[in-house]
Formats: C-alpha cells, structure tokens, sequence
C-alpha cells in the first residue's frame, strides 16, 4: 500500500502535471530554493530549475496578477500565496480579475490558473495568520474552491485544478500537512464530487478540510452510544456536491453542518439555507451549525483552543437531536 | 538632539535590552514556552536604538512582523513583551496578540505586524493626523528591504510626499526578504534611492553603526517636525537569526553571516562609548547587570501570570459590541 503526507501528495501531484506539460510552472515566495514555506515544494528548484519554479518578491498583488496575466495568454500557472490571509493583500486580482475576465470578454479568455491557500488556526499565529475564508470565495462567481482533508484528496484534487480551465483557489490547512494517508488512486477527483468519509445512518455531518476528523472523531466517540455519524467531505466547495448531502439526509433526516470560519456569515449558512429552500421536507429538526466563534483568531492557547471548533462540539449538538 | 552622554547610555541600554530579550525568546522558543512563529531582531539593535533616541513619547513608530527590537527602543517594557510572548493575561495585548502584534499606544507604538508592507500604509495615516491636528510629533515607520517590494511602500512614499506628512520611513535593509536576497530581489542596489521617484530625499547609513543611525535620523526628524515632509532612510544591517526561529537559514553563505557576526552593532557601539569617555568600563558593566536584572524579573513575570480567561475571547472586537457565545 501507498502512503505519503498531505503535504507530499500536493507537491506530487504539482510535479506529475510540470512533467507533463510545459506551460505549467510555480511562482510564490520562497518557493524555489528554499523548498517553500513548510517544505511543500522541496526539491521542485532543482528538477525543474528556475525558469518554472519562480521565486518572487513579497508583492502579492504582483504574483497573483503574474497568475492571471499568464493563465490569459497560454501558460497554466499555479501560485503559492503562504497564506490565505495574504490572499488579501491582492485581492483585487483574484475578485475583480481572474474570476470575471472569462465573462467580461465574452467568454474569450481562458484563466487556467491555480492559487495554493495555506489557511486554518491551530497553530498560535493569531489573527492575521489563521483564517478561514471559505465564505469570500465562494461568494465570487467565476472561481472555484476545493479544499481537501486527506492526501488523496489533495492528489486527486491538485491534478483536477491544475487542468481546469477556469481559476480554482486551492485550500489547505496548515496543520494537516504532516498527515499520513493511503494513495490508492492517482487519477484527478473531479470537481463537485463529494465523499463520504464514513457511512452512518442517523446524522450526517457535513465537514471540509481539518473539521472532517473533527468530524472522524465525533464519530468514533458517538459510535459507543450507539450513534452512526455519516461524514461527508463535499471536497469542493464550489462547484459543490449538494446531491449527496440530499441523499444521505433522506436516509438520516438531521444534519450538522461544521466548517472551521467564524460562523458568522460561514459557508456552512449556504450549505444550511439551501437544505432549508430545497430539501425542507427531509429533515425532521433544524440544521445544525458550527464553527469558530465570531472573534479574530486570539495569540493564546487556552483561548484558541476555545475559539476553535471540535468533535466535542459536534457530540454535543448530536446529542441535542 | 545633540548627542551627549545621557542619549547614548540610554541607546546601549536599550540595544543591551533589545539583545538580552531576543536571546530569552529564543531559548523560552526552543523549550516550547513560545506558541506560534518568533522573528528576532538580533542583529540589528543599533537601527531601532539610534532612531528611537531622536523620539519624544509622543512620537509614533510603526512597527513590523520583527518588532521586538522597535518596541524596547520606544520604551516598551520587557516584562509586558515577555508576558505577550507567553500569551498570558498580563501582556500587552492581554495574550491576544502574540509575537508579531504587540502594541502600546500610550507610547506612540502602533502595532507590530504580521502582514508585510502593512505598516507604511498605517504610517500615512499617522502621519496625516499629526499634520491634521498641527502638532510637531513625527511617525517612524518601520520595514524591510523585502517590503519595499510590496505596492503599499510605493503608494506610501508618494503620497506621504504629496502631503508633505511629518515621517521618517526607516528601510532596514538586512540583506534578505525571507529566503530571497537583495540581488535577487530587486535591480536596485540602495533602496534609498526609490526615494527619488517620489520626490523624498533618501540617504544610506551603515545600520550596526549606532552613532550614524542616530545622526542621520537626527536630520530625518528635525526636517518633518519643522514641516518639510518624509524622509527615506536605508539602514544597512543583517540579522544574525534566522527569518524565523526553525529556519535552517541554508540560502545564506556562511561567510557572509561570519562576516556580518564579526560586525557585530553592540560591541562596536560599547568600543566607542569607551573609547571617547562617553561611558566607563564600570558603567557598562552596571547597565548590563540593571539588564540582567530586569530580563531575570520579565522572565518571572511572564511565567508566573496567568492565562487569560477564555471567556474574555470576546472583548474588544468592537467598542460597544460584546459578541454572545452561543452555541457553536
Ligand atoms: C503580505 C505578506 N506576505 C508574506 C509574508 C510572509 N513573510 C513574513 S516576514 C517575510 C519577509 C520580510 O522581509 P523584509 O521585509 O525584508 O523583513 P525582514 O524579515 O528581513 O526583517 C515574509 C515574506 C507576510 N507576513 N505578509
Ligand atoms: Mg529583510
């Protein structure tokens, strides 16, 4: 059997397609000799030399328009942005940019780029280097959004936004990076194709990225009160499987829906407001959702631990139903 | 100022502070008392002590993700820093902050921060109210050679200029935007001539020299309190740790970080005291057992404060809003 880290298997996926195909190269700071920030992408300076593994200036504005200029005119560009929250620094590339050229021209352009969004808390970087910000881009028409929770997903997941034709924000959470999983499958995961994580028959739960074990974890405890947990890892989040979360609550009737962003405003409330406008009929109690609290990320442990949300959460919410 | 003894025992004793509190951090780092990500200023003591001692209290600094330095030369305290480092209730930003996110504004410290090039945006602002309001206070503002690879450095200068704001933009210039040198960085070789394109006068100083740092920022100062808008200064300095603590620091030559150890800003700074009668051997020595002192007592400090209550996650988000804890 295979296995590899989380953070491995997105570097193997990166270089698979840089084998392939000319036109994809990576761009970021630090990413180049240094082998990127938490070592994702050692190793790719030296096989694929300068000219394809770029290290850039702390200008993000600059990388992520280098991204969208290049996706324009032929090249299949993937950036490595460290951290979500820099994201914002060139925001207005990625909102008023990559994600509308497409439409604005008329369907004239291709934007087949990829940008790599470190993101999650957890690990005491406080405010401005632990968000979650799932709900700012999937608002934006004309992106895509995956977020994996395991190697193979983040294989599978990798090798299906590098391909893509449209620009696909690649969530991954910091501290999943030294997990371990099987890779039984080294084919891309489509878009918009969820997985169920674990089978269960009274509750689904409905997790992305770190909040998935979380979700594991509920489950195991619930599991001694005789309780199925069924998870389910949408994966991407837009475009987004919504099909399997109806079929799973025809089956279960109750749902917990967890996602690591401060819940105000969280992707988790459309996930929760579509169940609500089009699948009212199969529940049989409100929607339950969680998240972090509505607060910046605090510095201190004890309190981001209580920030952050957890299995604990979730096994109480189900013994509520 | 003119210079005279009280300013530079004061400047070595804060660059004696700033050394002492950086090689606490990193050893409270290593045994895993410091959460999340430490960036030490080691290295560069003479640039914030030869700027900050031009400083009234009144004064602004604005400071970056490598504060620590900036913050003891404005007068912040150790203890307070170290009880921040430590995330405990008794540190300045009551363990909300951390590291890379200390302030005290009540003496014109607006905020380490984590976000590269940030702070020069801010530092317009600052300066804008101390022009607005018509007092003779200036803003220091803080930041590396990598951030003056970020659009905000560009945008800052010129509209700083433009308004003719009271700020000294102090370029720390250690060589290296994380992994990624100068060279490699930008074609430029002074960044203080970025300073031309906006109409700012911009000047080099040799950054381990603390004398030098505090003659030119002298200038600096006296120029934006008296009205004639910013000036641009570029310290040439190195840091003699890592980007961060961890960082295996492998893309820089080890002769050049000999070499710049062996230049070392406190010794030379303490050669000259001596040698020009400004300080004794005895006073030296006296200051940097008050610094003992004083790390031994943030060190206790720090260590026996408690941890916030975690209750308290939801204060000062707003200035009227409590946010409720509901369910999550
Ligand atoms: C917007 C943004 N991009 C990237 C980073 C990551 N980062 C933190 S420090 C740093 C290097 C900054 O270099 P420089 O400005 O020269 O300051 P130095 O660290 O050398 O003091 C980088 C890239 C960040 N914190 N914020
Ligand atoms: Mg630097």
């Amino acid at each position: 059997m295979k296995t590899m880290n989380y953070r491995d298997a997105i570097r193997e996926a990166m270089c698979i397609r840089m084998r392939e195909d000319d036109s994809v190269l990576l761009m970021g700071e630090d990413v180049g000799f240094f082998g990127g920030s938490s070592g994702i992408t050692a190793g790719m300076f030296e096989e694929f030399g300068e000219k394809r593994v770029r290290d850039t200036p702390i200008s993000e504005s600059a990388i992520i328009g280098a991204a969208v200029g290049s996706a324009a005119t032929g090249l299949r560009p993937i950036i490595d942005l460290l951290f979500v929250d820099f994201m914002l620094v060139g925001i207005d590339q990625i909102v008023n940019q990559a994600a509308k050229m497409r439409y604005m021209f008329g369907g004239k352009i291709s934007m087949p780029m990829v940008a790599r969004l470190p993101c999650g808390g957890g690990a005491g970087l406080a405010a401005q280097h632990s968000q979650s910000l799932e709900a700012w881009l999937t608002h934006i028409p004309g992106l895509k959004t995956v977020y994996p929770s395991t190697p193979q997903d983040a294989l599978g997941l990798m090798l299906s936004a590098i391909d893509d034709d449209n620009p696909v924000m690649f969530l991954e959470h910091r501290l999943l990076y030294d997990m371990v999983g099987e890779i039984v499958d080294m084919n891309p995961i489509p878009l918009g194709v969820g997985d169920i994580k674990r089978a269960g028959s009274d509750v689904t739960v409905v997790a992305t990225g770190k909040m998935v074990h979380e979700a594991l974890r509920a489950a195991d405890i619930l599991a001694n009160d005789g309780i199925a947990l069924e998870v389910i890892d949408p994966r991407s989040l837009y475009p987004f499987d919504m099909d399997m979360i109806a079929k799973s609550l025809e089956k279960t009737r109750r749902a917990v829906i967890i996602t690591e962003e401060n819940k105000r405003v969280a992707f988790s409330a459309e996930i929760s407001a579509t169940i609500a406008e089009e699948y009212f009929d199969l529940l049989d109690a409100p929607v339950v959702r969680i998240g972090a609290l509505n607060t910046p990320a605090p510095f201190s442990p004890p309190m981001e631990t209580y920030y952050l949300p957890c299995a604990e959460d979730i096994v109480a919410a189900v013994r509520k139903f | 100022m003119e210079l005279n003894r009280d300013i530079t025992s004061t400047m070595y004793l804060r660059m004696q502070r700033i050394r002492a509190f950086e090689n606490t951090a990193m050893t409270l780092f290593a045994d895993g008392k410091i959460p999340g990500a430490l960036h030490l200023y080691t290295g560069e003591e003479a640039v914030a002590a030869g700027v900050c001692a031009n400083l009234r209290e009144d004064d602004y600094i604005v400071s970056t993700h490598r504060g620590h330095g900036h913050i003891v030369a404005k007068g912040g305290e150790l203890k307070y820093m170290m009880a921040e480092l430590l995330g405990k209730e008794t540190g300045y930003c009551n363990g909300k902050g951390g590291s890379m996110h200390i302030a005290d504004v009540s003496k014109g410290i607006l905020g380490a921060n984590g976000i590269v090039g940030a702070g020069l945006s801010i530092s317009v602002g600052a300066g804008l109210s101390i022009s607005y309001r018509g007092t003779d206070q200036v803003c220091v503002c803080f930041f590396g050679d990598g951030s003056s690879n970020q659009g905000t450095f560009h945008e800052a200068l010129n509209m700083a200029g433009i308004w003719k704001l009271p700020i000294v933009f102090v370029c720390e210039n250690n060589g290296y935007g994380a992994s990624m040198s100068q060279a490699k960085h930008m074609l430029v070789r002074d960044i203080a001539d970025r300073g031309a394109a906006y109409g700012i006068p911009g000047v080099v100083v040799d950054g381990n020299d603390a004398i030098a740092v505090y003659n030119t920022t002298a200038e600096a100062v006296t120029r934006a309190r008296r009205g004639d808008g910013p000036t641009l200064i570029e310290c040439k300095t190195y840091r003699h740790r890592g980007q961060f603590e961890g960082d295996p620091g492998i893309y820089r030559p080890a002769a050049e970080v000999e070499a710049w150890l062996a230049k070392d800003p406190i010794p030379r700074f303490a050669g000259f005291l001596q040698e020009f009668g400004l300080l004794s051997a005895q006073e030296i020595e006296a200051i940097d057992q008050q610094v003992a002192d004083e790390i031994r007592e943030a060190i206790v400090f720090a260590e026996q404060s408690p941890y916030p209550a975690v209750e308290k996650i939801v204060e000062d988000i707003y200035s009227d809003i409590i946010e409720e804890v509901r369910v999550r």
